[in-house]
């Protein structure tokens, strides 16, 4: 009887071994946007855009043009690239800081022009590669080190991303999952794929909030990690599909 | 075509367009703001893309995306627009990216005032942006220059895979004269195998990554940035020297006052040169053009050649310029300067004034 491979690395998935924490939703989407990518046979001609933060080494991690951007500024890079070349696919891969906090107006005004590109945002409410301190979406209450005693209100409420994008005209599909359990994993592939092919059918802008975990800095297990996602970051963050040119579930 | 009459900003928009501009993004801010509303008249019919961003840093950062994709591509500025680009512009000469910025001086700092100045000589070419980088600057000093520099600017720029800065101030933005451009031109002809296309089963991908966590990659990045930079200072000096003979050996006089002037105010001081000898005062220039690689040899032989000359340097500024002057004439005593701020251009009338100064032995700096 023969072997089946029914699960296999996808191949534009380089050897190297990932250097995110142990349980960390980074590793997790970055499977995801790969198999997609393949899946798509689009990873000819993908171009990604890095921001700054755990983000900034995932230019290693694929075997795609890669660029790294300054802190923020991914989507206009990506904006840059996609206009020169339209018909090359151009995502960006961006934290919290780096989308909602020195980005923002580039956030904002490339959703607004309805840009063809497409943004894949990791929201773990906190800021893991410097080490842990407060972001725009860190939930009141929540302690991180800028935070010591509890994020307070006068520090900014949790920015919900898709609510404030889905206030734009010109977005295309705009979409929250997380990744808390195998079937959230299934759905999330499905959103990143839709996202994907919004671009390749010129449709505008795509948005995908992937919310996210940060076991390190959290100071949590990675399996407590989704459990707080579940009952905490759920209740500011809900998956949900806010807006798709497409009728399709689920996607 | 012929000449045109055309101001100092559209010319370089004009220009930019003719050397192959295929993408623009900018903000307005005075005394730029004419380039960046040439561009939508016109860049599009000849296939470019046009961007008015919601700010200087966002187009930047556009600009750093579209040459990373194979463009030829530009942004216009002013001084407060320029300090908010240099972040941008550190990544873009770590990542060795071309492009062509343009930055129209006005009066700082702060907000400043909107009138012509030169006081971001430090910020542009001793780099306003961090690390060890460097970038081309080119000061044009008449409008028919800024529209020949802009083509050098790109040239350049893909040359050496290297930001340039075209260093102009409000007089030239906004002052018109006659302008003709090139029929012929060509852009040079460059590798572009490093641009981000989309990794095809051909070749390896493309990584532009101005970033490294290993100090001794970070290290191999830096020096092979140097080496750059050594390379473009032995090749890519240039200057203006009006009266003197450049020759190695003696020429037939030695000048004796000499003004150190670039952009506008190189254009002023030969209006000095010519109220001057009316008055029998022999007066020269020496004309930075690139202010980097700023042309040291030369003004150091000079210097030599002729021991007892003095020189006045003439800035729109507390006198920025005048410490390379200082570095290539190695004699304090004998360099002194001469600046207006705030927005006032010097009149040739008052550095005249100054001259007859040094002339008279009177030090004042």
């Amino acid at each position: 009887m023969t072997d089946k491979v029914v699960l296999k690395r996808p191949a534009i998935l380089d050897n190297l071994p990932f250097s995110f924490c142990p349980g960390c939703h980074h590793s997790t989407t970055h499977k995801l946007i790969a198999e997609v990518l393949e899946e798509l046979k689009i990873e000819n001609k993908t171009i990604g855009v890095v921001g700054v933060g755990c983000c900034a080494v995932s230019y290693k991690f694929f075997k795609l043009d890669f660029i790294n951007a300054a802190h923020g500024r991914a989507m206009a890079v990506a904006t840059g690239i996609k206009r020169v070349q339209p018909d090359k696919i151009v995502f960006t891969y961006q934290g919290d800081g780096d989308l909602a906090a020195i980005g923002l107006l580039e956030t904002i005004h490339t959703a607004n022009r309805g840009e063809n590109i497409t943004v894949i945002f990791i929201n773990n409410a906190i800021y893991g590669m410097t080490g842990g301190q407060m972001a725009p979406t860190t939930l009141i209450g929540q302690k991180t080190t800028t935070t010591p005693k509890g994020k307070t209100a006068s520090e900014g409420d949790p920015l919900r991303m898709c609510e404030l994008l889905n206030t734009l005209k010109a977005p295309a599909y705009i979409h929250r999952v997380s990744l808390v359990s195998p079937g959230e994993i299934v759905r999330a592939k499905k959103v990143i794929d839709t996202a994907f092919r919004c671009q390749i059918e010129n449709k505008g802008f795509s948005f995908v909030e992937v919310v996210s975990n940060c076991p390190t800095n959290w100071k949590m297990t990675p399996l407590d990690s989704l459990n707080y996602i579940n009952v905490e970051m759920k209740k500011y963050f809900p998956p949900k599909k806010f807006r798709s040119p497409y009728n399709n579930k689920g996607g | 075509m012929g000449k045109l009459f055309m101001k100092g900003n559209e010319a370089i928009a004009a220009a930019a367009i003719r050397a192959g501009l295929r993408f623009f993004a900018g903000y307005p801010i005075t005394p730029s703001s004419e380039i960046l509303e040439y561009l939508p008249l016109h860049l599009p019919d000849s296939g470019g893309i046009f961007i008015q961003a919601a700010s200087e840093i966002e187009a930047i950062h556009m600009v750093y995306g579209a040459t990373a994709a194979g463009a030829r591509a530009m942004t216009a500025s002013s001084s407060p627009g320029m300090s908010l680009k240099m972040e941008g512009i550190s990544y873009l000469a770590c990542a060795q990216l071309p492009c062509v910025v343009v930055d129209i001086m006005r009066g700082g700092p702060g907000l400043g005032g909107i009138q012509p100045a030169q006081s971001d000589y430090f910020q542009i070419v001793k780099g306003g942006g961090h690390g060890d980088y460097r970038l081309i600057v080119l000061a044009p000093s008449t409008v028919q220059e800024a529209a020949d520099f802009t083509f050098l600017a790109f040239d350049l720029a893909d040359k050496y895979r290297n930001p340039v800065v075209l260093l102009g101030d409000g007089v030239l933005g906004q002052i018109m004269e006659q302008v003709v451009f090139p029929e012929n031109y060509k852009p040079i002809s460059v590798d572009k195998s490093w641009t981000l296309t989309g990794a095809k089963k051909d070749r390896e991908p493309n990584k532009i990554v101005p970033f490294t966590l290993d100090a001794y990659e970070l290290e191999r990045i830096n020096l092979s940035l140097q080496a750059k930079y050594h390379l473009i200072k032995q090749q890519e000096a240039r200057y203006e020297a009006v009266g003197m003979d450049m020759r190695d050996e003696y020429g037939p006089y030695a000048p004796n006052l000499v003004i150190v002037a670039y952009g506008v105010c190189g254009r002023i001081a030969k209006t000095v040169i010519d109220l001057a000898r009316q008055e029998n005062i022999d007066v020269k220039l020496f004309r930075p053009i690139t202010l980097w690689p700023f042309p040291y040899k030369e003004l150091r032989s000079i210097a030599e050649i002729n021991p007892t000359a003095r020189f006045l340097v003439v800035e729109m500024s507390a006198g920025q310029m005048v410490e390379d002057v200082r570095l290539a004439i190695s004699n304090d005593k004998r360099v002194n300067f001469y600046g207006r701020m705030g927005g006032i251009v010097p009149t040739p009338e008052e550095i005249l004034e100054e001259i007859k100064k040094l002339r008279d032995g009177v030090k004042y700096d």
